[in-house]
């Protein structure tokens, strides 16, 4: 048994917040955290702007991760709880690719998202938010799977909604079609000659006596030297 | 020993009862065709004889793209794909999803729209829970809650279909309004359902609750801390459970909340018992709020006086000029929503269901992003279950309230 944790506030119902109304499509009050961002971070701050109420940080993509471990210990702010992290690519395909965050502070009740931009051409490539936040796990997994962005220092970094041997590609990118790279009988021979149930990830095959349950491409792999586990 | 006269000289050990084994840990695959799992979830399992010491995960059996698919469809075509993701809950994510495109087209709804909004989110809160109920006390092994969970359940889905004349797949909301106005009569029907349903909750708390298999199977099992809960991204009952009074409906409201009197129920231990109060209690709290809301339903129109989004009604489209305008404008082009891009998060069952738009100005969204709660919550399971039993992997994995739809989406 442990005891509650107390998050300020939330018990007390004066201080609950009001349905938001009237929002205007730009301006209004900037969270007060893009500030100290700024003054703190001269750096990685890129700029802010407010857009339907809701504050937008840009940082630069390498900073990601100081910024995000300030704002996850810092008194000030205590952004304890990681929403969402996702990426959006715009139909114009020059325009840079965005990794965005979604970070709520529970005791202040407030919410920020951070973007970092990332310029096509450039290695897709932001840190890993998953030493602060362990539900960034399959966040980033999904983001990678969908995008092909490398989070720098994810422990486990593979697909996860679409198999382990899939070939296609990144299926949210905005090049990739909407009825996949093939034919729909090819898509079917593919996805049925890849079996995921009788696969096992290279993490799985540290178990124990799976060996000889293994495909045997897989065992073939294993017997040429190739190392499992993390 | 026994010497030739047949004393014993010497105390010999006795046989070992359990011949000491090698350590040898088997892995089992749990799923993805498997009842327990709730859908097509996978978990492969690596077993130390019946104490798991390690959980693997794997999901997206069902994925089928719906954020792709929603780049390639006006706003209001893709709420039938709402319905789809979480299908336990499809009023609840049609109204989160209509809250979005709102907001990203600076729309205000009215205030009838306001509250029919809170019942429809409500009832369907109480939809999922009697599913979570029902399907939790079969994988434990009790049988009757899950009959009478599911008769009230049937209830719900009468009202709904009265409503909108869908069951599972109901479609309700659009872009600035409600697909339909309640038909007459029906808040009776809601308010006989507000009345009796109480009923049943005490039935099934007096028979469950402090039944002895069922708090032996529950207590300490899977538990989670708070703070534990909330790095992991945990939300709903999951994380309230674990004692976060983290409720969207207080803490960021929407539609009004702050206005509804209603508690947050919180455990302490976080374990897969009080996972369990925490729903009956909120079902108990979805009642409170239907009563008040039904209380408080104003007259009025339910859609929005804006061209832009809602269409006008038939008889104006074929007998006036703008109106014709407005019409085939929204039905070739879509509604515009100006640049821009929101996040707007609800308390679904599950917990905090978010849709993210992001809209460069044209008809269809640019990024549809659904911030599935069940997704976050279920990636924590392989810290629950570790050191449990197998057995207590099935009740682990039922208080976690999974919807594979929405995690594959």
């Amino acid at each position: 048994m442990t005891a509650p944790l107390v998050v300020p506030g939330s018990a007390d119902p004066a201080s609950t917040p009001a349905t938001l109304r009237a929002i205007p499509h730009r301006g209004g009050a900037l969270n007060p955290t893009a500030d100290r961002i700024k003054s703190q971070f001269a750096e990685a701050f890129v700029r802010a702007e407010v857009i339907w109420g809701e504050t937008n940080v840009y940082l630069r993509p390498e900073s990601v991760l100081d910024v995000v471990r300030y704002l996850h210990d810092d008194a000030q702010e205590r952004y304890d709880y990681l929403s969402d992290v996702t990426a959006v690519e715009y139909r114009d395909l020059e325009l840079p690719l965005q990794v965005v965050w979604h970070l709520r502070s529970l005791p202040f009740r407030r919410f920020l998202r951070l973007k970092a931009e990332l310029p096509k051409g450039t290695p897709l490539s932001v840190p890993s938010v998953f030493s602060i936040y362990s539900g960034a796990d399959w966040l980033e997994r999904e983001c990678y799977d969908m995008f092909g962005i490398v989070f720098e220092g994810h422990p486990d970094l593979r697909r996860i909604l679409m198999w382990e041997q899939y070939q296609e590609g990144y299926p949210l990118r905005k090049d990739f079609p909407l009825r996949g790279r093939f034919s729909r009988s090819e898509q079917l021979r593919q996805a049925l000659a890849a079996q995921p149930e009788s696969r096992y990830s290279m993490t799985e095959l540290t178990i124990a006596d799976a060996f000889e349950d293994l495909p045997l491409e897989m065992r073939q792999r294993l017997a040429g030297g190739e190392k499992t586990g993390e | 020993m026994v010497d030739e006269g047949g004393r014993v000289t010497t105390l010999e050990a006795p046989p070992a009862m359990e011949p000491e084994l090698e350590g040898e840990h088997m892995l089992i695959n749990l799923g993805p065709q498997h009842p327990a799992t709730h859908g097509v979830l996978r978990l492969v399992l690596e077993l130390d004889g019946e104490t798991v010491v390690r959980c693997i995960p794997h999901v997206g059996y069902l994925h089928c793209g719906f954020e792709k698919i929603g780049e390639y469809r006006q706003y209001n075509q893709i709420i039938p794909w709402t319905d789809r993701e979480d299908y336990l809950n499809s009023p609840g994510n049609n109204v989160a999803f209509a809250l979005g495109a709102e907001r990203l087209f600076g729309v205000e709804i009215t205030p009838r729209c306001t509250v029919l909004r809170v019942i429809a989110m409500e009832l369907s809160r109480i939809m999922s829970h009697l599913v979570w109920l029902g399907t939790t006390c079969i994988d434990i092994g009790a049988f009757t809650p899950f009959l009478w969970s599911f008769q009230e359940r049937e209830r719900i889905y009468t009202l709904l279909e009265q409503w909108i004349g869908a069951r599972l797949t109901t479609t309700l909301t659009r872009v600035g309004g409600m697909g339909a106005d309640i038909p007459d009569g029906w808040m009776d029907g809601l308010r006989d359902f507000v009345r009796t349903f109480p009923k049943t909750i005490a039935e099934v708390d007096r028979m469950v609750t402090r039944n002895g298999i069922w708090v032996g199977r529950t207590i300490g099992i899977g538990a989670m801390t708070g703070p534990d809960a909330v790095n992991a991204g945990l939300s709903g009952p999951l994380l309230r459970a674990s004692g976060v009074a983290y409720d969207v409906r207080k803490d960021f409201p929407y539609l009004d909340y702050e206005t509804y009197d209603f508690d947050v129920p919180v455990g302490t231990s976080g374990d897969v018992y009080d996972r369990f109060l925490v729903r009956m209690e909120e079902l108990r709290q979805s009642v409170r709020i239907l009563e008040q809301a039904a209380a408080r339903l104003p007259d009025g129109p339910v859609n929005v006086d804006d061209a832009r989004v809602i269409l006008p009604p038939k008889s104006k489209a074929t007998s006036e000029m703008e109106s014709m305008i407005h019409h085939f404008k929204q039905v070739m082009e879509g509604p515009r929503p100006p640049i821009g891009e929101c996040y707007v998060a609800v308390e679904s069952p599950k917990g905090e269901k978010g849709y993210y738009f992001v809209s460069d100005g044209t008809p269809k969204p640019v990024r549809w992003r659904i911030r599935p709660p069940s997704y976050v919550n279920l990636s924590a399971i392989p810290r629950m279950v570790e050191g449990h039993l197998l057995s207590d992997v099935i009740a682990i994995n039922a208080s976690i309230d999974i919807v594979m739809g929405e995690i594959d989406r």
